[in-house]
């Protein structure tokens, strides 16, 4: 941990925060929901749910990239891998079950499907090994600059055989419309800090409008304890405010340069999230000046009809309609090791989260 | 995925540079940030740094919650 940061992590303060939480007292049920998939994450694992008020529940948004990608999107990677082009993603993204197939089933099968750490990575492969590269292009606006950044150095440099698979997602569109749900009725959202690192406070500044408080939350214990607590503080006085509590790393603005980057190659689209549906102007497409490098258009490949495993209640886990102990194969099918849907697939999918810590 | 690493910058060549963490060195861009230097605390995604760390917001805002933790106990 870097030295000024180590206060985040103190005990002292943890137990005070934890003390104050507990004495908070509300009439009605409260529901808040992390949007991140690594607030998730470190909710689990420190425990946090164990610490909440009476009649104060957390529950889980779409925020796990690979979870929210649907399976026409997989099963067009699958594809490309099985016509012989060379496929980079994410480590997460590789045994995600599609329709028919996973990347990691398609590479035992001798398929060349590479799991880079960076977008750089894919593209150094593509202009140094001569193959043509195909980028999986997911995640939210934490990502999709470093994805632009990447793609307009292969521009820069004339590598034409590097290309991306736009799949990449916007926050706030999905925050519209979960919030639209009559069936969810959220109380508060403890949104993604570092998609505000992009974004910055002002992006979620609609929140107010809607009437629904949201608190921006670093990932230290301490950042998500204070952050429920102020956010428990908002909904209790009906202050629909955005707060930033994550003023070391988010910005008002955000980050205009990365944003920038984003939407030189970026447009928005409708994009549909699984569990989610459509969402209107919520899916990252490249713009025409860089429609030679998309994957979809490049290359001639159909898969077959996307189908969708009917017992596996990943959408509704995605929603935060159900808790993961409520799927039917949560547990008795569904595994990290053997797993059915992608919430348990990615470490920061719910259902894995829930498998591990409980 | 959006996991993003706190380190510190040691070595910088024009968009590359190199981060460190506890001894741990990787390769990272700077295509998203401007003005970045040796010293400074940047978080880290994917490979890129997309934002530096403010010092000096961080220990304001652990004061104001130690203040404001204090001037709440009972």
């Amino acid at each position: 941990m870097t030295d000024f940061l180590k206060d985040f992590r103190s005990a002292g303060l943890l137990n005070e925060l934890r003390e104050r939480l507990r004495g908070m007292k509300f009439k009605k049920e409260i529901k808040i929901m992390e949007v991140c998939g690594t607030h998730t994450m470190q909710i689990h694992r420190f425990g946090i749910h164990q610490m909440l008020p009476e009649g104060v529940k957390l529950i889980s948004g779409p925020g796990c990239p690979v979870c929210v990608t649907p399976n026409e999107y997989i099963d067009f990677a699958v594809e490309l891998a099985r016509a012989g082009y060379t496929v980079a993603t994410f480590g997460d993204m590789i045994r995600v079950p599609g329709s028919y197939s996973s990347l990691e089933k398609v590479r035992a099968e001798g398929g060349d499907v590479r799991v880079v750490y960076s977008p750089m990575d894919a593209y150094e492969m593509a202009k140094e090994g001569g193959k043509t590269v195909v980028f999986l292009a997911i995640g939210f606006e934490t990502t999709a600059p470093s994805i632009a950044a990447t793609l307009l150095r292969a521009e820069a440099e004339g590598v034409k055989n590097f290309y991306v698979l736009p799949g990449g997602k916007l926050v706030p569109p999905a925050l519209r419309a979960l919030s639209a749900d009559p069936e969810l009725r959220i109380s508060g959202y403890l949104l993604p800090g570092h998609v505000s690192v992009i974004l910055g406070r002002k992006d979620y500044l609609f929140l107010k409008e809607l009437g629904i408080p949201g608190v921006i939350s670093g990932f230290e214990p301490v950042d998500i304890l204070q952050s429920i607590i102020l956010l428990l503080g908002l909904i209790k006085e009906e202050k629909a405010e955005v707060v930033n509590n994550y003023p070391r790393a988010v910005r008002e603005e955000g980050n205009p340069k990365a944003k920038g980057m984003m939407w030189e190659v970026f447009r928005e689209g409708d994009s549909r999230w699984r569990g989610l549906d459509l969402i209107p102007k919520s899916g990252l497409f490249l713009r025409e000046k860089y429609m030679g490098r998309d994957g979809f258009k490049a290359f001639d490949i159909s898969p077959p009809e996307p189908k969708e495993n009917p017992a596996c209640r990943c959408g509704d886990v995605l929603k935060g309609l159900i808790n993961p102990p409520e799927c039917p194969l949560f547990r008795t099918v569904c595994t990290p090791e053997n797993p059915i849907g992608p919430c348990m697939v990615s470490s920061e999918g719910s259902c894995s989260a829930w498998y591990k810590f409980g | 995925m959006c996991l993003a690493v706190p380190m510190k910058i040691v070595e910088i060549d024009g968009l590359d540079a190199v981060a460190e963490l506890q001894g741990v060195r990787r390769r990272v861009r700077l295509d998203l940030v401007d003005d970045c230097k040796v010293g400074d605390y940047v978080l880290i995604h994917a490979g890129f740094v997309i934002e530096k760390l403010d010092e000096e917001q961080a220990k304001k805002s652990l004061e104001t919650w130690e203040e404001f933790l204090s001037s709440q106990e009972k």
